[in-house]
């Protein structure tokens, strides 16, 4: 399933690297602490956190994650939006909180296999 | 559902509260940070998450959480075992990621606890 | 019943206090942090007031707690409970905040890499405190430490 999808069904707003909406989502991760996350999520995963600073993008890039969904409508910061539009990685945004928004993307991403 | 079936659904061991498990819960809040829990989870909620310190029971009991579900296969410090045990609180340990363990019980129909955020200042 | 008559030692019978007391706070002390905050739920909750002021109250003396024990070298917090409302006073001795304003936004934090590891640190603490009382005060000095003032209201 790519993003383009995910992001409709699921009203996201996208923020950044829209050219890259048919990034193939694999999977996912939910969480805020970032050694934890540099550790244990994968490539393709779709990211969702409530970290808003620019290390997301850092660390999305080199676990090369499918795109990040910042969750509680948190913004991200500015230099975190320049910097996602300069690594042309996926921010968006969602209005619903953490648990529900991955319940929403896991089970969609269930449905499809 | 009763924490017994979350037990069943998540595959968990139950660390503290094996006593509690027909306690009903409807809700849950997931999180690492734990100034979100305090903004936003509500009272009688699941919270998951993937810190074992003990401020996650601190947390809890100053929310009235219902019981803490530790994901990755976390395993709790024996102090916060024992804070968990005087405040009774249980834990129960799955060893999904929180993006499986959240999705597992959405689809049994637990929802999140939070209203949507459209204003940020909002909470109940 | 025991602890609530060791509870009623407390009481004044001036005014219309129902209970006031100090409680000490060690700033670094993270093992402890926390207790003061269960402690004083439990009081309030001994005391009879409602669900929602309890809750309330306890969360702006958590982060309160956390906040001393994260930048301060230590502090207290002075609760008065009156049928109306809970007042919580928190003093500490530390390092102080040099800009309110900046220190009040949301994700703004200072805290440094041992905190961060606990689930702390995303800068919400401050805005929490305001947002679950109906009245908050601060001010602070640097090099001396910060005073927060909050009262929550029980209708």
């Amino acid at each position: 399933m790519d993003i383009e999808t995910i992001a409709k069904k699921l009203n996201l707003k996208v923020k950044s690297a829209s050219d890259r909406l048919k990034n193939n989502v694999t999977g996912g991760y939910t969480g805020d602490l970032l050694s934890d996350v540099m550790a244990n999520s994968h490539e393709g995963d779709i990211w969702i956190t409530r970290q808003v600073h620019q290390n997301i993008v850092a660390i999305a890039t080199l676990k090369e994650h499918a795109g990040i969904i910042l969750v509680n409508s948190c913004e991200p910061a500015r230099d975190t939006l320049e910097k996602a539009v300069k690594e042309n990685v996926p921010i968006m945004v969602s209005n619903l909180p953490a648990f529900e928004l991955t319940g929403k993307i896991f089970n969609l991403l269930a449905e499809k296999k | 559902m009763k924490l017994r079936e979350v037990q069943e659904i998540l595959k968990a061991d139950v660390i503290v509260g094996k006593e509690k498990l027909d306690m009903e819960v409807k809700t849950a809040f997931g999180a690492d940070l734990m100034s979100d829990v305090l903004a936003f989870a509500k009272a009688g909620s699941l919270l998951l998450t993937g810190l074992t310190n003990t401020q996650v029971i601190r947390i809890a009991n100053v929310l009235d959480i219902a019981a803490i579900i530790l994901v990755r296969g976390k395993k709790p410090s024996a102090e916060t075992i024992g804070l968990a045990k005087e405040l009774r609180i249980p834990i129960l340990t799955t060893k999904y990621i929180l993006f499986e363990t959240a999705g597992r019980l959405y689809a049994k129909g637990i929802v999140g606890c939070l209203e949507q955020v459209e204003n940020k200042s909002v909470h109940n | 019943m025991v602890a609530w008559n060791k509870l009623k030692t407390k009481v004044c019978t001036t005014e219309n206090i129902l209970y006031k007391n100090s409680f000490d706070i060690e700033g670094g002390n993270f093992s402890n942090a926390g207790a003061v905050s269960t402690r004083i739920k439990w009081i309030l909750k001994q005391i009879g007031l409602p669900d929602d002021v309890v809750r309330k109250s306890a969360i702006v003396c958590y982060e309160s707690e956390i906040n001393i024990v994260s930048y301060a070298r230590k502090g207290k917090i002075n609760l008065t409970v009156t049928p109306k409302t809970v007042e919580i006073e928190v003093i500490d001795e530390g390092q102080g905040i040099p800009n309110i304003e900046l220190a009040m936004q949301q994700g703004y934090s200072t805290a440094n890499q041992q905190i961060r590891e606990m689930g702390f640190g995303a800068g919400m603490g401050l805005h929490n405190i305001k947002s679950y009382s109906d009245t908050f005060n601060i001010s602070s000095e640097v090099n001396k430490g910060t005073f927060l003032k909050m009262i929550i209201n029980s209708p």
